[in-house]
């Protein structure tokens, strides 16, 4: 089982990561840097995975999701909220705003697989 | 003839007779009756102290040895009372309305209430008033002695006269001169004994002299003869020493401790001065009328050699009138007993008031209140003074051994107290006196005294050794004892008044004009000056047109319904009235005022009494007392208020520390957040290729390698940002040490360029013009160094040119170095310009890949070196200074 998994993140040996991980099990994945940009990206690609970074350059992650929620058309997008801040509040935050799974830097390869797959499962 | 058993009982009965008068008296004043008390007749008896046991007997001794010049002991006074009246008056209001309790305390109190002052009069009055003590034990004991000589029966003289006279005189003082605190210090069963004393010896002179002229000589015109024929008819006055005995007298009249405290503290009203005014004068003429009949009688009718002194008593003595001795006896008794009790009086208020109180009160500070016991303390150390001075008189007449010395002492004693003449005449009359003056003018007035008639006046060799009365000491002729400054041939009496009195003058006027008085003092002296417009006595009320309902409706407001009520009925079953409206007895009404005082105080309260009795308008010194009090609560209050503000201002404090903390903490929290952040990055990465290293077979060597790259890439990253963390913690703690040392500056940039362009390839073009560079700094070269490695690694990292160059352009002014680095970029945006120092504040993409720890880090190693570091805009690119003094002092 694969699909279209879309990264939004700026770090790029994050990305490099994520993609090899990724690739590797038959999803395709994008990868997107910019913050402000990010949610046009999401409507156009129509990912089945969504991974998003908390903290992106322009705009932030929660903010992200916050809007993603609000329309219909990625209301019920399976998105994956990457922190590199790992407090719980960052958790509460994320669930707030409508995470779907909320994982905190650094993770291991098959944490990262598991989850996509559960993701695009559900 | 009497017998000394006899005499003894004769004088107890005549003791208990005057503490019978003065007891009545005490009641008769406590039950408010005291109108006939304040009656100016008695007052003029009470001024018949200055008539001592010393003029009872020594003015007719005076007068068979040097002719009439004891009439001038009579004239000062009289001279007084006449010519200076308005002094008197003056001295008496002032008495009055100051509550004046004794000479110390008048000076004390002109002079800005000065206890050293204070203390300064009391010494000199113990030390002028002891020996006249001891002269009134000396003249009872002779005059006992007498008697003694006369009796038939063969006893001696009883031993201890002096002692048992000075104990009964302790005693007598103690119970009726310390029956009240009141703040009138008057004393009315003391007046009263004391008139009656004046009578009784006025009486004995009057009778002796009509029996000596009508009786031995057999009438005024033999007695005239008799006078002509005696040696006093050829005696020529001497008019420097009547003038000199004159002034003297007239100025003890006014200063000595015993006739101020008759005169001021005993006066009731004007109507008493001015009664006295003429009746004093002709008391004291009739003292001296029969005085030169009964020395030439006396010189011609007893046995040569016989003491002049004595001639009032051995008189009718040798003419067996036993009746008449006795009289005379009980005359010499009363000058002298009342004079002693007096002077006890003043003398004890004076040591009680300026020295023991004061050490008391010293000694209690901190302990308690003194609100309670104080009554009692004052009446013991009152009552202790009293006995004290009496003692010193006594161990005084004992250690002189009663000789001729004490003959002379009275006008050495007079020449002491009137030291204190011009500093009182000067208070009362010259605004311009001061305190700094009038101890001027005392300490010069009693060392000159001291010097030139007090020590010279015991008797040869003490103190002062004989050999300086002839050659001066240290053979200092000038400072000859009995001729200062050279002015020999002068009678000694004379010649220390001239001087002692002089220096004094001069001193006081000289200091006075050279010191500038305290508030205090000028206000002090402006209401002794003023007090001519505003007469009347300030503490006492005429009594009946008081209200005692009005009184009552106040005392209830102030003290409460209950309270009021019980004060009221108490004084009313006191006065056996039925009821509880007691009179308004002054008694009563003081009374009254001491119980508000506790509630409102003193000043207050006597301003309402007087209100509502009426009997007076409130005075100017009332209402100044009124202020007092309320200065010290507005003091008081002031006080509270400072306190509630630095507890307003120390809560602000907290306040403000507490948001400090919060902002902090939450500072704190985000900075951990930020690491956090900035850690888990990079080990995110290295944890997933080194995850993919290990799981993934067959990987390319190349991405092998790269993978490998990445985490070791990431590894440096992570060792650079703990490096930067730990930097810049120890730079804001303030723990770096400055490796100061000298170098120029175009060297430093050289490296700094080298270092931060190392591996950049030539892309980035540097303009620097080296001949500015060419400064010696003295500083930390390292750090001064990082920053500009910084600051040009920064402008490589962000400035977005496609042809990025960076201008360094330095120069100086006054010490300090300016050093701007401008890159051609497109610079920091306005909102992002306060940021970029702060820690983490990493405000571009992330293609630098630094923490935003290098600014921080730059603006604090600047700080250390005592310089800036700013962002200046409108520049075209980014642009900063540094900016820093060029030779750091070594010792910041």
């Amino acid at each position: 089982m694969s699909g279209k998994v879309l990264l939004i993140e700026d770090e790029p040996n994050i990305i490099e990561a994520i993609k090899f991980i990724l690739s590797r099990e038959g999803w395709q994945v994008h990868a997107h840097s910019n913050g402000e940009t990010a949610v046009q990206t999401v409507r156009d690609r129509t990912p089945d995975v969504l991974i998003l970074d908390a903290m992106l350059p322009g705009r932030s992650g929660y903010d992200i999701l916050r809007e993603l929620r609000e329309d219909i058309s990625t209301q019920s997008l399976p998105i994956l909220m990457l922190t590199a801040r790992g407090q719980t509040k960052d958790r509460e935050m994320a669930e707030r705003a409508g995470a779907s799974r909320f994982m905190t830097k650094p993770f291991s390869n098959s944490e990262v697989l598991d989850a996509v797959k559960a993701l695009s499962g559900a | 003839m009497t017998t000394l058993n006899g005499l003894a009982a004769i004088s107890l009965t005549y003791v208990a007779l005057l503490f019978g008068v003065a007891f009545f008296a005490e009641r008769a004043a406590a039950r408010g009756q005291v109108n006939w008390l304040r009656a100016p007749v008695i007052y003029t008896l009470s001024l018949s102290i200055y008539c001592t046991g010393w003029t009872f007997y020594g003015a007719v001794g005076s007068a068979a040895r040097s002719g009439v010049e004891y009439l001038t002991i009579y004239l000062g006074p009289s001279l007084v009372m006449v010519g200076w009246w308005w002094i008197l008056r003056r001295l008496v209001r002032i008495g009055r309305s100051q509550r004046i309790t004794s000479v110390a305390d008048l000076i004390s109190s002109r002079y800005g209430k000065s206890n050293l002052l204070g203390v300064a009069v009391t010494i000199l009055a113990v030390v002028g008033t002891t020996p006249y003590i001891a002269l009134q034990l000396q003249s009872v004991t002779l005059s006992v002695d007498v008697f003694a000589h006369f009796d038939d029966t063969g006893t001696h003289t009883p031993p201890n006269t002096a002692f048992w006279v000075a104990a009964g005189l302790a005693v007598f003082t103690v119970i009726f001169g310390t029956r009240t605190l009141d703040s009138s210090e008057r004393h009315h069963g003391v007046v009263m004994a004391i008139a009656v004393e004046a009578v009784v010896k006025l009486t004995a002179l009057l009778a002796v002299g009509s029996f000596v002229v009508w009786g031995l000589a057999g009438g005024v015109p033999e007695v005239l003869e008799r006078i002509d024929a005696s040696p006093m008819g050829e005696w020529q006055i001497n008019g420097g020493r009547w003038a000199g005995l004159m002034l003297l007298s007239a100025a003890a009249f006014l200063c000595l401790p015993r006739m101020f405290q008759v005169l001021v503290v005993e006066n009731d009203s004007d109507t008493q001065l001015r009664t006295a005014a003429w009746a004093f004068p002709l008391y004291l003429m009739l003292m001296s009328l029969f005085v030169v009949p009964i020395a030439v009688v006396g010189m011609d009718l007893l046995p040569e050699g016989a003491n002049p002194d004595l001639f009032v008593l051995t008189l009718p003595l040798s003419q067996n009138a036993d009746g008449l001795a006795l009289l005379v006896f009980l005359g010499g008794f009363s000058s002298a007993t009342s004079m002693v009790i007096v002077a006890a009086i003043a003398l004890s208020t004076m040591v009680s008031n300026h020295i023991v109180m004061p050490i008391w009160l010293e000694l209690r500070r901190g302990t308690a209140s003194v609100s309670g016991d104080v009554r009692q303390v004052v009446l013991l150390s009152r009552r202790l003074s009293i006995a004290g001075v009496l003692l010193l008189g006594y161990l005084y007449y004992a250690l002189s051994g009663g000789g001729a010395a004490l003959a002379t002492i009275g006008l050495v004693s007079f020449t002491g107290v009137a030291q204190v003449l011009p500093v009182m005449l000067g208070g009362i009359f010259w605004r311009g006196a001061t305190r700094a003056g009038a101890f001027a003018g005392l300490t010069f007035g009693f060392v000159t005294w001291l010097y030139t008639l007090y020590i010279p006046s015991l008797s040869g060799g003490v103190l002062i050794p004989d050999n300086w009365f002839i050659d001066g000491p240290l053979g200092l002729g000038w400072l000859r004892p009995e001729a200062l400054f050279g002015i020999a041939g002068l009678d000694p009496l004379l010649h220390a008044v001239f001087w002692s009195l002089t220096l004094n003058t001069i001193a006081f006027l000289a200091v006075s004009m050279a010191s500038f008085p305290s508030p205090v003092e000028r206000l002090q002296a402006a209401q002794f000056l003023a007090v001519d417009a505003a007469p009347g006595g300030a503490r006492s009320w005429l009594a009946g047109s008081a209200q005692t309902e009005d009184l009552m409706i106040m005392a209830q407001r102030i003290l409460g319904a209950r309270d009021a009520q019980a004060v009221f009925a108490r004084e009313a079953s006191r006065q056996g009235v039925e009821g509880d409206l007691p009179a308004p007895t002054p008694d009563f009404l003081q009374r009254l005022e001491r119980e508000l005082a506790g509630s409102v105080g003193a000043a207050t309260a006597h301003a309402m009494v007087g209100q509502i009795t009426g009997g007076m308008s409130v005075s100017v010194e009332d209402l100044m007392a009124v202020a007092d009090e309320s200065a010290q609560l507005m003091e008081y209050s002031a006080r509270l208020e400072t306190q509630s503000r630095e507890i307003s201002r120390t809560a602000a404090e907290l306040r403000a520390a507490n948001e400090k903390l919060t902002r902090l903490s939450v500072q704190k929290d985000a900075f951990l957040s930020q690491i956090s952040h900035e850690l888990r990055t990079p080990m995110t990465s290295i944890r997933a290729f080194s995850e993919i290293l290990r799981d993934a077979d067959g990987l390319s060597r190349a991405d092998r390698n790269r993978y490998a790259s990445i985490i070791h890439d990431e590894a440096i990253r992570l060792t650079r940002l703990l490096d930067d963390l730990l930097d810049l913690s120890v730079l804001e703690n303030g723990q770096v040490n400055l490796n100061l040392s000298e170098g120029r500056l175009t060297d430093v940039l050289d490296r700094a360029v080298a270092a931060a362009l190392a591996d950049e390839g030539g892309h980035m073009r540097v303009h620097r013009r080296h001949k500015d560079e060419q400064i010696r700094l003295f500083t930390d070269l390292e750090r001064l160094s990082q920053v500009f490695i910084n600051l040009i690694a920064n402008a490589r990292k962000y400035c977005d040119a496609a042809q990025p160059e960076l201008t360094i352009a330095a120069n100086t002014q006054d010490g300090w170095l300016k050093l701007d680095f401008i890159d051609n970029g497109s610079g920091v945006g306005p909102e992002a310009r306060d940021l970029i120092f702060e820690k983490f504040a990493r405000v571009s993409d992330q293609k630098a890949g630094g923490a935003g720890l290098g600014l921080a880090i730059c603006r604090q190693i600047v700080a250390r070196l005592g310089g800036e570091i700013s962002y200046i805009p409108e520049l075209g690119g980014a642009a900063f200074r540094v900016k820093l003094p060029i030779r750091q002092d070594s010792t910041a």
